[in-house]
C-alpha cells in the first residue's frame, strides 16, 4: 500500500535565499548581457588588442537579442546600474546562505557526499541518463550528482564569477599590483566571467529540467512551504490515502 | 498521466510567458522612473565606499612592460574635434595652445605645451579600460597633475578638478568635460599626457593633452583639454553630474 506524508525538506533560510537568488540572478544575467552587448567580443589576455584577435566576436549580429537584456534596448549606463546594484544583493544573499549553511551544518549534512555516495556515483550517472530518479525515502536527500553539482556551483562557479567581476574594476586592480593576472589578465577575466555566467545558465536549465521530471509541483511546494510529499510502498494496513 | 496535467501545462506556459513579459516590461518601466535608478545608484555609492575602504589612498594601478603594448591604441568617442578654434590650433601644431588652470586656486596660470614638456614628467605603461568592456595597453608620458596643482595652489575650498575640453559633443555646442576629486588629482599616476607610445599624442587620442586617471574607466580620462578648473562643487557645470557622460546617466565614480 502507498503511504504518503509530508517531510520538511527545505528550511526557511534556504527557501528565502533560493528565491532571492532566482530573482537576483535573472536580473544580473540580463543586465550583464546588456553590458556585453556594448562590446560583444571576448578576448584572452591582459588587453583586447594584443595582436591576437578576439576569441569570440558577435559584432556582426550585435550580440544578444534585446528581449534578453535589461533594459530592453541599448542603454549601457542603465544596464550597469542594474548589474552592480543586484550584484551587491547577490553577494549579500550568498554570504547569508553560506553563513546559515555552515552554522546549521547544511553543507556537511546535506551537501558533502558520503562514502556510499561516492561508491554509487556510477549508478547515479546511469540513473540520471535514464531519467530514473530516487523515490520514496531516498528522495528526501540529495543524490550524489546533485550534491556535486550544488557544491561546484556554490564553491567554484559562483565565487569565480564574483572574483572575475571584481577583477574587472580598474580601481580594485590597484589592490595588489597584478592580482588580476591570476585569471590571465583583465580581458581573460572578462571571458571567464562570461563562461561562468554560461555555466550558471546551464546549471539552471538542468536544474529546472530535473525539477520538472522528478515531480514539478511537489518540488515547487517543497521550495515554497518546505514540505515535500514522500510516497512509500509499505506492507502496513490500508490508509486513507491522504497524509 | 494525471487528468489535469494538460491544464497544469497550460497554466505553466501562461505563467512563464506572463512572468517573463512582466519582468521585461517592468524592468524597462522601472528604468524610466525617477526613483528607481536613484535607488540603483545606491549600489554605486556602496561600491565607491567599499573600494576606497579596501584600497590604500595611493594604491598604484598595475603597470606593464613594452611587450604588453597594444600594437595600435584605438580611439573612441571623438577622433577629431569639430571645432574651429581647435582646428586652428591643430593647424599650427598647438604652438598657440595654452592650458589655463584657474577656479578655486590662489594663482591662476597658463601653460604652453613647451612649458609642460619642460616640467618633470612621468612615464607609465598602463591599461586603458573602456566602459564598453575593451582594454588597450599604452605607454603614456606627461606631467603629474600634482605638479601643476602645486604651482597654482588650490584654495582651501577646492574639492574637484574639472577638465574642460575642446570637443563639441552635441548640436547645441555642449563640450566634453570631466571631473575628479583631489584624491585622484594628487595620485602619482594621474598625469597630463602629451606623448603616447614615445610619440606626440595623436589627435585621435586627445592631442595636445589628455589626462590619465589610471584607477578609473576611460571616459574619465578627458581628451583635448583646454582648461582645468578647480571647483568646490560641480552642481552648476553642464548637467550638474560632473561630466559629459555622467549627465547622460553614467556613474561619476568610474572605478568599476
Amino acid at each position: 500500500m502507498a503511504r504518503q506524508y509530508l517531510y520538511k525538506r527545505h528550511r526557511l533560510p534556504i527557501r528565502i535565499t533560493h528565491w532571492v537568488n532566482v530573482l537576483v540572478l535573472t536580473l544580473v544575467l540580463m543586465s550583464g548581457l546588456q553590458i556585453f552587448n556594448a562590446h560583444p567580443s571576448l578576448y584572452w589576455g591582459k588587453s583586447s588588442y594584443t595582436g591576437a584577435g578576439p576569441i569570440l566576436d558577435l559584432h556582426a549580429s550585435g550580440g544578444f537579442p534585446w528581449w534578453a537584456t535589461i533594459p530592453g534596448q541599448r542603454w549601457l549606463a542603465m544596464g550597469r546600474r542594474w548589474h552592480f546594484f543586484f550584484a551587491w544583493l547577490f553577494v549579500i544573499n550568498g554570504v547569508l546562505y553560506l553563513a546559515y549553511s555552515f552554522l546549521s551544518r547544511h553543507v556537511s549534512r546535506d551537501l558533502v557526499p558520503t562514502r556510499s555516495d561516492w561508491r554509487s556515483i556510477g549508478r547515479s550517472i546511469v540513473d540520471h541518463l535514464l531519467l530514473r530518479h530516487p523515490q520514496g525515502e531516498a528522495a528526501k536527500h540529495y543524490n550524489v550528482l546533485q550534491k556535486l553539482a550544488y557544491l561546484a556551483l556554490i564553491f567554484v562557479v559562483l565565487p569565480l564569477i564574483v572574483l572575475t567581476g571584481l577583477s574587472m574594476s580598474p580601481w580594485l586592480n590597484s589592490l595588489f599590483s597584478g592580482w588580476v593576472d591570476i585569471f590571465g589578465g583583465r580581458q581573460s577575466a572578462r571571458t571567464i566571467h562570461f563562461i561562468a555566467a554560461s555555466l550558471i545558465v546551464l546549471f539552471v536549465l538542468i536544474h529546472v529540467f530535473e525539477v520538472i521530471v522528478t515531480g514539478f509541483w511537489n518540488n515547487l511546494r517543497s521550495m515554497i512551504t518546505g514540505n515535500y510529499r514522500v510516497s512509500t510502498q509499505t506492507n502496513e494496513g490500508p490508509t486513507d490515502g491522504t497524509q | 498521466m494525471e487528468p489535469n496535467s494538460r491544464t497544469r501545462r497550460m497554466f505553466l506556459r501562461v505563467a512563464l510567458t506572463s512572468v517573463g513579459g512582466a519582468l521585461l516590461a517592468g524592468c524597462d518601466a522601472l528604468s524610466r522612473t525617477q526613483w528607481f535608478p536613484k535607488l540603483l545608484g545606491a549600489g554605486e555609492h556602496l561600491s565607491s565606499k567599499a573600494h576606497h575602504l579596501a584600497t590604500p589612498r595611493k594604491a598604484m594601478a598595475q603597470e606593464f612592460t613594452e611587450a604588453d603594448l597594444s600594437p595600435f591604441f584605438r580611439s573612441n568617442g571623438t577622433a577629431n574635434p569639430n571645432d574651429a578654434t581647435y582646428q586652428a590650433l591643430a593647424q599650427n601644431n598647438f604652438v598657440d595652445w595654452r592650458l589655463r588652470v584657474d577656479g578655486r586656486v590662489e594663482r591662476p596660470m597658463e601653460f604652453s605645451l613647451a612649458q609642460l614638456r619642460a616640467m618633470p614628467s612621468r612615464t607609465q605603461i598602463t591599461r586603458h579600460d573602456c566602459v564598453e568592456g575593451w582594454s588597450a595597453i599604452g605607454k603614456w608620458q606627461g606631467v603629474p597633475l600634482a605638479t601643476v596643482l602645486d604651482l597654482v595652489k588650490p584654495a582651501a575650498d577646492a574639492r574637484y578638478v574639472v577638465f574642460r575640453c575642446a570637443d563639441p559633443k552635441d548640436d547645441d555646442g555642449t563640450k566634453y568635460y570631466e571631473s575628479i576629486d583631489l584624491e585622484d588629482a594628487y595620485h602619482p599616476q594621474t598625469i597630463l599626457a602629451y606623448d603616447l607610445n614615445d610619440r606626440t599624442l595623436p589627435i585621435a587620442n586627445g592631442a595636445p593633452l589628455r589626462v590619465r586617471i589610471e584607477r578609473q574607466l576611460g571616459y574619465k580620462m578627458a581628451k583635448y583639454i583646454m582648461r582645468i578648473e578647480l571647483v568646490d562643487s560641480f552642481a552648476h557645470i553642464g548637467g550638474g553630474k560632473g561630466g559629459y557622460w555622467e549627465d547622460g546617466g553614467y556613474e561619476w565614480y568610474a572605478g568599476i
